[in-house]
């Protein structure tokens, strides 16, 4: 047993006695190693150990929350929580019923990544640094690698004692050309439940990446405005994410009138062959899978929208509550220093029957986006940027373009959506960030599909 | 950390404790009303060693166990970089006032009491909008040992207001508001709920921009995008990989002369200042740009050894990270027109308030693109409205090479950046009107 458990164990006898309408208990224990190269040189190597633990009581609607890292006073803690939250309360506690949970669900990785010695991690990094170099032109590379080994225990005083347990693996290649003053870069980011085998025989495609970089440098730039754009699954996974998954958190809709009157359910959102689904437990394996949430809500996967239409969001115990819908199981914590909030997990657009060619056959001139810098969405608008980019000229592939970013509006962007490949593949390589929480695992999914009048940033 | 830096001591050749620890209160408003506080403490501490002339390095949360840190900076000692530098001995550190012990004292109640009075001024102004608030204080300490006798503590008080406002019609949304903070206590919240009801009034109509070039006002919010690209071209590392296009611009004039840009952590009560940076380097003013004039990059220990420069005191430690050179204020240098005469200046052209996704372009390249998510029209000298569904796009170096004119009102945006209005004289636009 490890010393979480023992505090933890301690800990639940007061827990169930606490004052509060509600009170939940978590700590956590951590493992991280990293590997950072810039340019030919290693850059940083080293390990680190984190512990901690967190108390958050709720009182008449009111939360108080209090983290910390030392395991001294537990009690007085506690006590901390429920006296803030009992400043905090006016109102009612709302939480949608969940039965308590007693469980341990262990990480499922055949060899720890954390455990690999440093040296064969570095191997196949410096491989990839070699290849990266080994194009012309390339005037600097980065490399960022990481593993971490985490183990969660989660009590309430209802009654869950959850101990829960992953590993994650994360690798950001990035091959940066430079010639006469002008700089362009392309990325791959990769990522894995724990498995290091994720992140082996890259080669070629660093290859690929580093010769990418270089063309880019006599690329020229797209001419801004509407175009017919056809996203690769990598893309349409950032897109699905920052287009509609963020507005489907229903912690930015649940206290707010107007917003609940634009999401009601039944809403026509998009076209008849459109279907977004978040799921933490269906697929398994993913980055964003768990059988528990950080409240202790079994993970679910819930259908956002179905056949275009609006039928689902993500809550929280609290959100479902409010909102009298069940709770999705969609509260996380990116570590102990944060109460849970609504977040996804492993979000995609399902897979409809077009092939690739059905999709720019009929496409006199348009944009093919590919790849992802990063998105970011304000709920209604939200911009997404494209790692490479050709243009589409009568129906084929034609020149590349300088990375182009993408804008639009929500909720006319997805009634744009006119055609959906049937090569659905999910990225392993995200993290998303909100309310100061980043990066959190999640990863994003989508066949290739196709938008009328995008928005696209250019000369 | 004394036992951590004399275990390590006993097999390694040079060794470096730093540690920190935090103590945080923050009351969290969300739709109007006080919903969470919140507390937290936090110590950390990391151990850099040097063995056989390599860097090893391990981190651990609370006071650390001296035999299992050493023992894991050991074994990434035998992979780690070659150390270019030797850790700086006992120092005089500048006086940078960084402490005022009246936050702490600052009652909860009081806290509550701001983000009351922020929410009630936003909301009686404009009915139906939903704010959220923050309100936080904390301390901060840090303390840094080494085997060479470097030996540097300070503490930093810290204290925060922020307001976030969401308008919603229909599906169209509009978000404003306003932060601020200091090393002081915050009671002035006409200064956040002021520059929100602008934004708010400013709003109010609609106005269509078209596709093609114009004259864009940046605000100081507005800034903050455009000096994405010149964080990373000014860092001594990006140089050292040939990756800065400005790496071979030093003492070239590269920028307009109304131009200027410093890195400054000595400013006293500043959030970013303090007297030494992560690595026990004395503080110090860098100019980065005297009018237009490339003047320098900023380095760390490391870096400035590869580079055969001398450190900035720009060594600063992220999230578990060894340190790597970082801005820790960025000072634009006022001019002397104000906002309204720059407006006043634009016969058709744009306001930018708030870009979104600016920094997910080609950053090092210097090229910008994003979504306005707040900005508004000109039209013959006047705002008439905000527009939407709009992008801009551009090269901060081809922008900054010709600027029409920096502005005299300078504030604080985002914790890191204090600038004022820049005018700018040419953006291309891209819109659905």
């Amino acid at each position: 047993m490890s010393r979480i458990d023992d505090v933890a164990a301690g800990l639940a006898p007061d827990l169930k006695k606490s004052p509060a309408d509600y009170t939940e208990a978590r700590f956590e224990e951590s493992q991280t190693s990293h590997i950072t190269y810039i340019g030919k040189n290693l850059e940083s190597i080293g390990r680190s150990a984190a512990s901690g633990g967190n108390a958050r009581a709720l009182v008449k609607g009111g939360w108080g929350f209090t983290s910390f890292n030392s395991f001294e006073g537990l009690e007085g803690r506690l006590s901390l929580a429920v006296e803030q939250a009992r400043s905090v309360g006016n109102s009612r506690s709302e939480l949608a019923p969940v039965p308590p949970s007693v469980d341990n669900v262990p990480s499922g990785v055949a060899q720890d990544p954390v455990e690999i010695p440093l040296a064969e991690k570095k191997k196949p990094m410096d491989e990839y640094n070699e290849i990266i170099w080994s194009v012309p032109q390339i005037q600097t590379s980065s490399i960022g690698y990481s593993d971490s080994r985490k183990k969660v225990v989660f009590l309430s005083s209802e009654g869950s004692f959850i101990t829960q347990e992953r590993a994650d693996v994360t690798l950001r290649l990035t091959a940066v050309a430079a010639k006469d003053g002008e700089v362009q870069q392309v990325g791959l980011s990769l990522g894995s439940r724990g498995d290091f085998n994720a992140i082996r025989g890259l080669h070629s495609k660093a290859k690929e990446m580093a010769q990418n970089a270089v063309s880019l440098l006599t690329a020229p730039q797209a001419k801004g405005g509407e175009y017919t754009v056809v996203l690769d699954p990598i893309l349409a996974g950032v897109f699905v994410h920052e287009a509609f998954g963020h507005l489907s958190e229903s912690d930015f809709v649940y206290e707010n009138e107007r917003m609940r009157e634009i999401m009601v359910l039944g809403k026509q959102f998009g076209g008849k062959d459109l279907n977004i689904v978040d799921s933490a437990s269906d697929p398994p394996g993913l980055r964003g899978s768990f059988k528990y949430d950080d409240e202790g809500t079994p993970a679910a996967k819930t259908y956002l929208i179905r056949e275009g239409k609006l039928v689902g969001r993500l809550h929280s115990r609290e959100t479902a509550a409010k909102m009298k819908e069940k709770p999705t199981g969609n509260a996380r914590a990116i570590n102990y220093r944060f109460p849970p909030i609504v977040r996804m997990t492993n979000t995609y657009i399902e897979q409809g029957a077009l092939s690739f060619n059905d999709i720019i056959a009929d496409i006199k001139e348009g944009i093919y986006a590919k790849n992802w810098y990063g998105g970011t969405t304000s709920m209604e608008m939200f911009t997404f940027s494209a790692g490479e980019a050709y243009m589409i000229r009568n129906g084929k592939i034609a020149e590349a373009l300088r990375p182009v970013t993408l804008t639009g509006n929500v909720f006319t962007t997805l009634q744009n959506i006119d055609a959906i490949g049937n090569d659905l593949d999910m990225n392993q390589g995200g993290g998303c960030g909100k309310g100061g929480q980043m990066p959190l695992p999640v990863s994003n999914g989508s066949p290739h599909i196709r938008i009328r009048h995008c928005l696209v940033g250019g000369k | 950390m004394e036992g951590i830096l004399s275990e390590a001591r006993k097999s390694a050749e040079a060794a470096e404790v730093f540690e920190i620890t935090s103590e945080e209160t923050e009351a969290q408003f969300e739709a109007n009303r006080l919903k969470q506080l919140q507390t937290s403490q936090a110590t950390s501490v990391a151990l850099r060693i040097i063995k056989n002339g390599r860097v090893g390095y391990a981190t651990s949360t609370g006071p650390g166990n001296p035999k299992e840190l050493t023992a894991a900076a050991l074994e990434t000692a035998a992979f780690g970089t070659e150390a270019k530098y030797r850790l700086p001995g006992a120092q005089d550190y500048p006086k940078v006032r960084t402490f005022d012990a009246k936050v702490n004292s600052v009652p909860i109640k009081e806290m509550i009491a701001l983000g009351e009075a922020m929410i009630a001024a936003v909301t009686s102004h404009t009915p139906g909008i939903l704010c959220d608030a923050d309100v936080s204080r904390g301390t901060i300490g840090v303390r840094l040992l080494n085997s060479r006798g470097g030996e540097s503590a300070y503490r930093k008080s810290f204290f925060s207001l922020s307001l976030m406002g969401t308008l919603i019609e229909g599906t169209d949304m509009l978000f404003v508001g306003d932060s601020d903070s200091s090393c002081h206590p915050l009671s002035d919240t006409r200064k956040i709920t002021d520059v929100a009801i602008r934004q708010l009034e400013l709003a109010k109509n609609r106005a269509k921009a078209p596709t093609r070039s114009l004259p864009v006002v940046f605000t100081p919010e507005g800034v903050t995008s455009l000096m994405m690209p010149l964080m990373s071209a000014f860092n001594g590392k990006t140089v050292l990989e040939g990756a800065s296009p400005l790496g071979d611009k030093l003492g070239k004039p590269v920028f307009d002369k109304k131009f200027s840009l410093r890195d400054d952590p000595t400013i006293a009560f500043r959030p970013g200042s303090r007297p030494c940076d992560d690595e026990g380097v004395p503080s110090q003013r860098t100019p980065l740009v005297s009018r237009g004039v490339v003047r320098n990059f900023l380095y760390d220990l490391q870096t400035a050894g590869l580079a055969g420069k001398k450190s900035t005191g720009n060594g600063s430690r992220g999230r578990g990270s060894l340190p790597l050179p970082a801005v820790t204020a960025l000072v634009v240098t006022p001019g002397a027109t104000t906002f309204d005469e720059m407006v006043a200046d634009i016969k058709e052209g744009l306001v930018v308030e708030y870009l979104m996704g600016a920094e997910q372009g080609n950053i090092l390249g210097g090229d910008f693109s994003g979504n306005v998510l707040l900005g508004y029209k000109i039209e013959n000298g006047k705002i008439v409205g905000r527009v939407k569904d709009t992008m801009v796009s551009g090269n901060v170096y081809k922008l900054f090479k010709d600027i029409v004119a920096i502005g005299s009102e300078t504030r604080w945006v985002g914790g890191f950046l204090q600038t004022p209005p820049i005018y700018c004289r040419n953006l291309s636009v891209s819109s659905k009107g």
